[in-house]
């Protein structure tokens, strides 16, 4: 047995069918070397209190059950070693559920939501096949690797409930939706990723929500990096040529036309552009505090005035966009 | 100390709505004796909207971008979080991968240049902290932020993906960074304890979801503010940005008044250093720095 270190665990207890309010319950037991967040789990069950529930099945890191956070950080209670916890943060460590809106009981959530948003991208390999095939169905090594490390997900919702567009925005879909989207997308056999591509990119529940904070690429325990798959997804709307022109495409694509104009982004052109004459209309407000501040310029905004700062060897830049220009909106 | 060199990717924002963020950083640089040489040709990062629109089209132009901070021979320097991982997840790919190199080189081969790898890309704020050292920023203090309770907004992308910064760019644990902390210290400023300093401020989604992007900008802001906050500081042009400008529309949405100023890291040091109000140019705030502008 190895050296064993004293700490304080303060778990959230919540009982959703006989408690008003939730509280924490404070623990405290003296750690080994070895021990897993799952051990912690299992003694605050066994020496403390055989209510405390949470959920636990493989101890593998295999069933995506024993999700929980840490001091706020989302882990595998099975695969976190309790001592990197107690490095990282200390000898207090502070257990929550992934979710603490969506509580049962103490470290169990509700996880309809999570489930519901993966049901609906048709997680599954849709195609006609031969019920009798005289062979194997077989796909290429270059198809398999096409899609990625996306089918190694657990389901654990780690990322899903430390998404912070998805806590503020319900209609979002979340990291674990897309990952699964863009495996089954990616999958040589299918044939609804159309479909799905159209369901992912809608502007207020698809890809286009997603606020680039990485969350979901620390939180995996897998690391199956969601937001790689996320941008394949808007990729794929490009490379397909289904992608509407709204605001968030001509965005993307807006920095071409910037980038090829000056080498710098054209901070105010993108706006307009990307929003339309009257889509523009609604940063009228902001853009005149940002005039009365010096940030912007009167002047710069006229028609034919052009002040933007240019990169040198701009011939460069718009021989390579010309050369090395993929997609087109 | 003898001068340390680098070779300063200033990004568009310090070029254009945040004059600020580059005049605080270049006259930081000549307090300390830090020879930032401007890439004047670089171009924009894509700033990761180019990324979702064209992969290859970004790569090659980073690729272009980080060769020239290979022809000068230093270390890049970055003064946004969204340039810093842009160049860097572009520099890890290319690095990682010998066939994808070769073909952004086949690329930039028809304007006469070679990507080869052999520069590092790091934020100033890393520059500051890790290279140049907290203890002789302490040294330096003319001006201490006693008086101060400054909240430090870290911004996603310098923290996260955390495999991405280990090496180079600080190495922080996303879930509990302090560079911020161990800065605003050295200046003697007192640092806010805030369970939002690591989370995001959702700039990236203002056009398309601009209620996704209030409520987080303003989330962020309330924390701090409920946790006796005078001052936000942020590595981050974009996070200053929606940080900013975005305070009226956040209070709105949230029913709360929000009025607090952010400082970029860069003028907040510059405070400290003795520059000159021009220099820091606190005028280009949305929010003004009132109890700063004396």
């Amino acid at each position: 047995m190895g050296k064993t270190k004293k700490i304080e665990i303060k778990a959230f207890r919540f009982n959703a069918e006989t408690d008003y309010l939730p509280y924490y319950k404070t623990y405290e037991m003296e750690v080994e070397k070895n021990e897993l967040v799952l051990d912690l789990l299992n003694r605050i069950k066994y020496e403390h209190d055989g209510s405390f529930s949470y959920r636990r099945s493989c101890r593998h890191g295999i069933c995506g059950s024993c999700a929980i956070k840490v001091n706020g950080k989302p882990v595998l209670a099975c695969k976190e070693n309790a001592n990197d916890m107690i490095e990282l943060f200390g000898d207090e460590l502070i257990f929550d559920p992934q979710s603490k809106e969506r509580v049962i009981k103490d470290m169990i959530i509700d996880k309809g939501d999570f489930w519901d948003k993966h049901a609906a991208i048709k997680p599954y390999v849709d195609c006609d096949i031969d019920p009798h095939p005289t062979k194997e169905n077989l796909i290429s090594k270059e198809e398999v690797e096409n899609i990625l490390d996306a089918d190694y997900c657990i389901q654990c919702g780690n990322c899903h409930y430390a998404c912070p567009a998805l806590s503020v925005n319900k209609e979002f879909f979340g990291p674990a939706a897309f990952v699964a989207a863009y495996r089954f997308s990616a999958d040589s056999r299918d044939t609804a990723s159309e479909e799905r591509l159209e369901i992912t990119s809608q502007l207020g529940q698809g890809v286009w929500d997603c606020v680039k904070c990485f969350e979901c690429v620390e939180a995996c325990p897998k690391e199956i990096k969601p937001l790689e798959k996320i941008t394949k997804l808007h990729n794929l709307q490009f490379e397909k040529k289904i992608a509407p022109s709204n605001v968030a495409t001509r965005h993307a694509e807006g920095f071409v036309r910037s980038i090829g104009k000056h080498g710098f982004l054209d901070e105010a052109d993108i706006v307009k552009y990307s929003e339309g004459p009257i889509g523009a209309l609604k940063h009228m407000k902001d853009a005149f505090k940002m005039l009365k501040a010096g940030k912007i310029h009167l002047i710069d905004q006229l028609p034919l005035v052009d002040n933007m700062p240019k990169s040198k060897n701009l011939d460069e830049i718009k021989k390579l966009i010309e050369i090395s220009q993929t997609n087109k909106l | 100390m003898s001068k340390i060199q680098y070779a300063l990717y200033t990004g568009c924002t310090a070029r254009e709505s945040t004059p600020e963020l580059l005049s605080s950083t270049l006259a930081v640089g000549e307090k300390l004796n830090i020879e930032l040489n401007i890439l004047e040709e670089a171009s924009c990062c894509g700033a990761s909207h180019l990324q979702d629109f064209d992969p290859f089209l970004s790569d090659v132009l980073n690729a272009r971008n980080i060769c020239y901070a290979e022809k000068m021979g230093f270390t890049m320097v970055t003064l946004c979080n969204t340039c810093q991982i842009n160049l860097s997840l572009t520099k890890e790919k290319l690095d990682s991968d010998p066939a994808y190199k070769a073909k952004v080189n086949e690329k930039l081969k028809e304007t006469g240049l070679e990507y080869k790898g052999s520069v590092a890309i790091k934020h100033f704020l890393y520059v500051l902290v890790d290279d140049f050292g907290v203890e002789n920023i302490k040294a330096k203090v003319e001006v201490p932020l006693s008086e101060y309770n400054i909240a430090p907004f870290y911004g996603c992308h310098n923290i996260r993906p955390s495999e991405l910064h280990a090496k180079n760019n600080g190495g922080e644990n996303p879930y509990r960074p302090t560079s911020l902390e161990r800065l605003i210290e050295a200046l003697e400023g007192v640092s806010v304890e805030y369970a939002s300093k690591n989370k995001c401020c959702g700039f990236h989604v203002d056009l398309q979801a601009p209620d996704t992007s209030n409520t987080l900008t303003g989330n962020a802001l309330v924390d701090a503010i409920d946790n006796n906050a005078d001052i936000v500081v942020t590595p981050c042009p974009l996070c200053h940005l929606n940080m900013d400008i975005k305070q009226e529309s956040a209070g709105k949405l949230l029913g709360r008044d929000i009025d607090i100023p952010v400082l970029h890291m860069p003028q907040m040091v510059a405070l400290a250093l003795g520059c000159t109000p021009k220099e820091i140019g606190l005028k280009y705030h949305i929010t003004k720095a009132k109890q700063l502008i004396s």
